[in-house]
């Protein structure tokens, strides 16, 4: 049960910064974020995750160290996972966003969060959504025949999702508290899961 | 201690135990492995951590910290950032508002705040390489971070002390530990290690470490008037920030609001108020609007402190049959004069063992460094590695099992406290932990097995953490519709807060869980102890258990009075709070739900608050949990890379009140436990006093693939001098766990490895 | 990070066109690198040119039997490619231990070529650093260096590359498409990086206003090659040491053998005195050992990265053992 705290008030900072930064510098943006499209108008510094979590005012997405280290900050573009820290905003013109907030309508998404739950695939919860998009592309990465840096080179097409594919494809988000027991249950039952119910 | 402290402690013993909790042995909603109550919006990205409150007018800020370890500034440009697109200002010790500096944490109170003594950003001093000397406020976060660059600092730099080996000859003993004596001598154990007839002397190190939970150090300020203030920090110690917060602006008490529903990890690094904590309400002060300072991930480790390294020594003289005759457990380790923490290595030296002649001592160097303060189980976790290793390579000389060994030497009171233990069940532990993990038939030759290029080893080591209580005050709120909202100033770090005690309550006010809330992360709220020392959730249970009690109370005292005198003559022992009523015990056809008894009343709701107890049951008893750390280890003889196979941890830590979030704490220390062992290290230059790897690039913490399935086993034995029969697991995990690792190692290689962490290069 | 001019560049003339007319302009690929420099403040530029559109993104074979891989193809495109995995399998592995999933999807082969060191005096503001600084210093040298170079560093600089992909092109003798304002040019693989000297901040023979287009694969079979990363945590980091090896056997005798270091040196080490050795001679872990010992005879050590002359001399007698059939290749 969330704590009952005041609630923020509807973010106006960021049109009243825009106003004051000179347009030459701020460029248009359009794309598509969780199926709705989007039009900004951005300092060209501004990283997709800043994008997402100060413009849209989607804080769903996490920054954890904005250097590419610890996959916190991961979202899908156009299917494929990402780190939103090391991408400009401006570079994802035209593109289809994927966060966290947006996974409620995808199946994948939708079989992951329940499963995280159930598995205590977290604890503190802020490097959850990054591992929840994460092992939402990775799924579809496997699924399309992705190899991993743990899979034979003989076998050209993915081999099974065994804990240690499933741990290396997902060593790319770090989790302080440790919950890695708990998110590989999560996603190791999704993907069975999901399989059967493509069957 | 002083001698009023010491009768104090005596006395204590002599006092009746508190009444048995009559929930000690229940097995309704406590002890199930239920979903976390937040689970739902922390898996759909609802939850909302400190830096994603965005109010009207918010401005960005970023800070300037200093690149010497001491001197002063001696100027400070800030032309070209004020003139900077989007600046607001830009504030340094020169305009900074005059502020006094934040009281001093107190471990043994838990009063108090701040890591060390210093004023924040009132004068030119520079104390560590790291420490913030400037911010700048803008209306974004680029234009913030850009302008700061633009800053530049001349520096006047004094000579430092930077450098641990050059200056730990002169180490000095500290005044005390915690409050505890920072020297215990039993015996004679020089004279009684040197006659003895197998003897282990050795020195173990371990390096600084820092905590880098996911989430950065960030802090959100908002005054509305010119003396109250709101305040979104990432904090494990809520009514101790706001209190500090108080004191360092100058305001009323209850001035100030701190609020943090939800804390991306603390592990101790948020339990302590920091330096941009403050600068950041300073600067939203002058500015005039609310500002939001969230660290990059470098100044986390700039202006946060981390573990302090240190050097220990452990010397065991045995027996033939392996009772110890001598046990010394020394160690120094490094603090700054402005923190002076000496952190509790030889904790678990003076707890855990029988030995006939004992010395545990500890010193601190003064070296010049942001301040060092409490990361996962301070002290326990690194005196375990030495004390558990030697023991381990104690077991070798005598060529005894190392558990066997530690069964010899199990204790029947505590060796230094003289008290009794509360609830200890080590052994077994180790028992249920061996057949578990296979342990029997395990060949006392190390580098025996081998399977292809790999080298395979077992180890197993000691876990131990104390079970602390403080004091704690909770709010019950009984509403109309009969449901329940408790209320604490406590705190969500990932331990499962709100869930646990909600299991608790219901079960202890006789309501269906779905009728109970748990309102917390505001230090408005009913005050509890901040989320450290694993001491918050029986901290809380307390005082939900001393205000069910008052409500109790209120209930009956109001059930005499309604119509139909169905109740008339109930008081609190012939009556219980069961089903969603208030029930004769000796009849319970005679009940009146709770929503009856308050529309008899004509009250809409009732509210009780009450307060739990000092612990005085930690001066008349040991309090502690134990656990036996096994791992298996695979190492690639070639390289000396090292895998973890397989890792056991078998617990005493109390009666469980959740499985699920347990076993979570327990698996998230031991995860830490490996990334202290093998990948953790934080660089230091002692040239400059700066730390070197400021990242998580190249801070290494263990990734997914580092972790095996980690197996645990909790004995749920209650102990019933605690709240519930139950302990608290957040630390313990990571306790024993280096040296369980260490120890497999040397079965693996034979090698054996005295500092860590235990990269390859060490084992090639 | 500093204010910069953004432009989307639609064809490669263009993308040529917008950077030779702003002075201090770069390419943006993937910005997997680039854009942490940047938010460092180590990289400055006034203007990037985002060439993540272009199209030069194709793997395609060759009409020679080789393999082209378009500048902007993604390191999981490379390393999926089914040519790339079957023929030339060191650079799929190579490639698969780098960085994360994520960033894999993201990083270009031409931005993985341009990476810089990690060397943490490097990305210190407050240090000396002579790539960052020309003439500061280098702080590395008698600080921490365990992830430094112990071959042809130099008295100014000791970091190393950081690219897993570039030690697997060193190895297979890979060249390198460039198109700049004085045209089209093409270089080996091996002559791209350059070794510190007394210029450290100059990294590569690239010329300003010079992008690259490909890399180019030559018609190999090394089906039999392999690539070995040794690091500090068993994924998502960088090497101490790696090692790309390839390697053909007729009748016992080693016909033909390529061998890359990496996390040794300012750029991919092409083992070329181990291969030498080793070319026409007996596959016996004997002669594995005194090519490898000739090679690293060289090697300079610091006070924190001396075990990497062993762990590089074992990992190679473990690579290239291993594929020549040799038993007990420790």
């Amino acid at each position: 049960m969330t704590p009952r705290v005041p609630d923020a008030a509807e973010p106006q900072g960021t049109a009243a910064a825009q106003s004051k930064i000179h347009d030459s510098l701020a460029l248009p943006l359009s794309l598509r974020v969780n199926g709705a499209r989007r039009e900004l108008r951005l300092d060209p510094r501004t990283s997709l995750l800043d994008a997402l979590r100060d413009h849209l005012q989607l804080s769903g997405t996490k920054k954890g160290c904005d250097q590419g280290a610890c996959g916190a900050c991961t979202v899908l573009v156009n299917g494929q996972r990402v780190l939103s820290c090391l991408s400009l905003a401006l570079q994802h013109e035209g593109d289809d966003v994927t966060t966290i907030e947006g996974l409620v309508n995808d199946e994948a998404g939708h079989v992951l969060q329940a499963g995280f739950i159930e598995a205590d695939g977290f604890q503190c919860g802020y490097c959850t959504p990054g591992q929840i998009c994460s092992a939402v592309g990775m799924l579809h990465e496997f699924g399309q025949g992705v190899p991993s840096a743990v899979t034979p080179i003989a076998s050209l097409s993915a081999t099974t999702l065994n804990d240690e594919e499933l741990k290396e494809r997902m060593s790319g988000n770090l989790c302080r508290c440790g919950a890695y027991v708990g998110i590989c249950d999560a996603i190791r039952t999704a993907h069975e899961r999901l399989g059967r119910q493509a069957r | 201690m002083s001698v009023i402290g010491k009768a104090v402690e005596i006395a204590a013993r002599y006092l009746p135990d508190a009444a048995a909790d009559p929930l000690l042995e229940s097995r309704g909603y406590i002890g199930q492995p239920r979903n976390r109550v937040d689970g739902p919006s922390k898996v759909t990205g609802a939850a909302r951590f400190t830096a994603e409150y965005a109010p009207d007018s918010l401005a960005h800020a970023a800070l300037v910290c200093s690149q010497i370890a001491s001197g002063r500034v001696a100027a400070i440009d800030t032309t070209a950032a004020e003139a900077a697109p989007g600046v607001v200002l830009v504030v340094t010790h020169a305009n900074a508002p005059r502020l006094k500096a934040p009281d001093m944490l107190d471990p043994p109170t838990g009063k108090g705040a701040a890591p060390s003594d210093l004023p924040i950003l009132q004068d030119d001093r520079v104390y560590w390489n790291g420490q913030p000397v400037a911010v700048v406020i803008a209306e974004t976060l680029e234009q913030a971070a850009h302008a700061a660059s633009l800053i530049t600092v001349d520096y006047a730099a004094d000579t430092s002390r930077l450098s641990f080996d050059a200056l730990k000859s002169a180490a000095e003993v500290p005044k005390d530990i915690l409050g505890e004596p920072p020297e215990i001598t039993i015996g004679d154990p020089d004279k009684a290690l040197a006659d003895a007839s197998a003897r282990v002397d050795e020195i173990y190190r371990t390096p600084w470490y820092n905590h880098n939970a996911i989430e950065p150090h960030a802090t959100m300020a908002i005054w509305s008037d010119a003396d109250r203030l709101t305040v979104y920090d990432s904090t494990q110690s809520l009514k101790r920030f706001s209190g500090s917060f108080e004191r360092v602006f100058g305001l009323a008490s209850g001035a100030v609001t701190v609020l943090a529903p939800f804390v991306g990890g603390g592990f101790g690094g948020k339990a302590a108020l920091w330096h941009h904590s403050v600068i950041c309400a300073a600067a939203a002060r002058l500015a005039g609007r609310p500002v939001r300072l969230a660290l990059t991930r470098e100044q986390v480790y700039r202006d946060v402190g981390g573990r302090t390294l240190a050097e220990q020594r452990v010397a065991l003289g045995a027996h033939g049959d392996g009772r110890l005759a001598a046990l010394i457990h020394t160690g120094i380790t490094a603090t700054p004069d402005h923190a002076r923490y000496a952190e509790q290595l030889t904790f678990p030296a003076r707890h855990l063992y029988a030995s006939e002649n004992l010395f545990v001592g500890q010193k601190v160097v003064s070296l010049d460094t942001v301040a060092n303060t409490w990361m996962r189980a301070p002290g326990e976790s690194i005196g375990t590695f030495a004390l558990e290793s030697a023991l381990d390579e104690l077991a070798y000389a005598l060529q005894l099992d190392p558990i066997e060994l530690r069964r010899r030497n199990e204790p029947d009171k505590d060796p230094t406290k003289d008290t009794p233990y509360s609830s200890r069940h080590l052994v077994e532990a180790y028992a249920r932990g061996a057949e578990r993990f296979g342990w029997s038939g395990r060949s006392l030759t190390p580098r025996t097995q081998r399977d292809g290029e790999w080298l395979v080893g077992q180890g197993v080591a000691t876990a131990y953490y104390p079970a602390l209580r403080l004091p704690a005050t909770a709010r019950l709120t009984l509403h109309g519709d009969g449901t329940v909202e408790v209320s604490a100033a406590a705190h969500e770090m990932g331990m499962g807060t709100a869930t646990v005690q909600i299991q608790h309550a219901a079960e202890r006010l006789g309501l269906l869980i779905e009728r109970v809330s748990f309102r917390y992360g505001d230090s408005s709220l009913p005050d509890s102890p901040l989320a450290g020392g694993s001491c918050q959730t029986i901290s809380i249970v307390a005082a939900v258990h001393a205000a069910a009690d008052r409500l109790h109370q209120e209930l009956v005292r109001l059930a005499r009075r309604a119509d139909g005198g169905i109740l008339a003559d109930a008081t609190v022992t012939n009556t219980q709070l069961r089903d969603g009523g208030l029930s004769r015990v000796d009849d319970p056809a005679k009940t009146m739900s709770l929503e009856s008894i308050l529309r008899a009343a004509g009250q809409d709701q009732i509210e009780v608050e009450a307060s739990s107890s000092m612990p005085r049951e930690s001066l008349k008893y040991s309090i502690a949990s134990y656990g036996a750390q096994f791992c298996e280890v695979r190492v690639r003889e070639d390289s000396g890379e090292v895998r973890i196979a397989r890792w056991l941890g078998s617990f005493d830590c109390g009666r469980v009140l959740n499985p699920k979030t347990a076993a979570s704490q327990l698996r998230g220390g031991i995860v830490m436990g490996i990334g202290m062992a093998l990948t953790e290290e934080t660089l230091f230059d002692e040239r400059s006093g700066r730390i070197m790897n400021p990242s998580l690039s190249e801070y290494h913490i263990p990734v997914n693939l580092d972790v095996p399935y980690i197996d645990i086993l909790m004995n749920d034995v209650a102990d019933e001098h605690t709240p519930l029969g139950a302990h608290g697991v957040g630390e313990i995990g990571i306790t024993g766990a280096a040296a369980a690792i260490a120890n497999a190692l040397y079965h693996a290689t034979g090698k054996r490895v005295r500092s860590l962490p235990i990269t390859l290069d060490k084992l090639l | 990070m500093k204010p910069f001019e953004y432009v989307r560049a639609a064809s490669t003339a263009s993308a040529l066109d917008e950077v030779a007319h702003r002075p201090n302009s770069k390419f943006l690929g993937g910005g997997t690198n680039l854009v942490d420099l940047m938010r460092e403040n180590i990289e400055q530029p006034d203007a990037l040119v985002d060439i993540t559109r272009l199209p030069f993104s194709e793997i395609r074979e060759r009409e020679d039997g080789g393999l082209s891989l378009g500048a902007g193809a993604r390191n999981t495109a490379v390393a999926s490619h089914p040519v790339v995995r079957a023929r030339y399998p060191m650079l799929s592995e190579a490639i698969l231990c780098g960085a994360s999933g994520q960033i894999r999807n993201m990083a270009t082969v031409g931005g993985n070529l341009m990476q810089r060191t990690r060397c943490f005096y490097f990305y210190d503001e407050a240090a000396r650093c002579n790539k960052r600084q020309p003439g500061a210093g280098c702080d590395a040298i008698e600080g921490f260096n365990r992830i430094h170079a112990i071959l042809g560093a130099s008295d100014a600089c000791i970091a190393t590359h950081p690219s897993d992909m570039c030690v697997a092109l060193a190895a297979l003798d890979a060249t390198v498409q460039v198109s700049g304002p004085q045209g089209e040019r093409t270089m080996p693989f091996l002559e791209f990086h350059r070794l510190p000297g007394d210029t450290p901040h100059i990294e590569t023979e690239l010329k300003p206003g010079e992008l690259i287009t490909s890399v180019e694969l030559p018609p190999l079979d090394a089906a039999g090659s392999r690539y070995r990363k040794i690091r500090d945590r068993s994924s998502y980091a960088f090497a101490l040491v790696s090692v790309a090896a390839a390697v053909s056997i007729r009748d016992g005798i080693v016909a033909d053998v390529r061998l890359a270091l990496g996390g040794v040196a300012h750029k991919p080490w092409r083992a070329l005195e181990a291969e030498r050795l080793l070319r026409h001679a007996p596959a016996s872990l004997e002669h594995l050992r005194f090519a490898v010992d000739a090679e690293l005879a060289a090697a300079k050590s610091f006070v924190h990265n001396h075990f990497k002359i062993e762990l590089a001399k074992r990992a190679v007698v473990s690579v290239l053992g291993g594929l020549m059939g040799l038993e007990s290749a420790r």
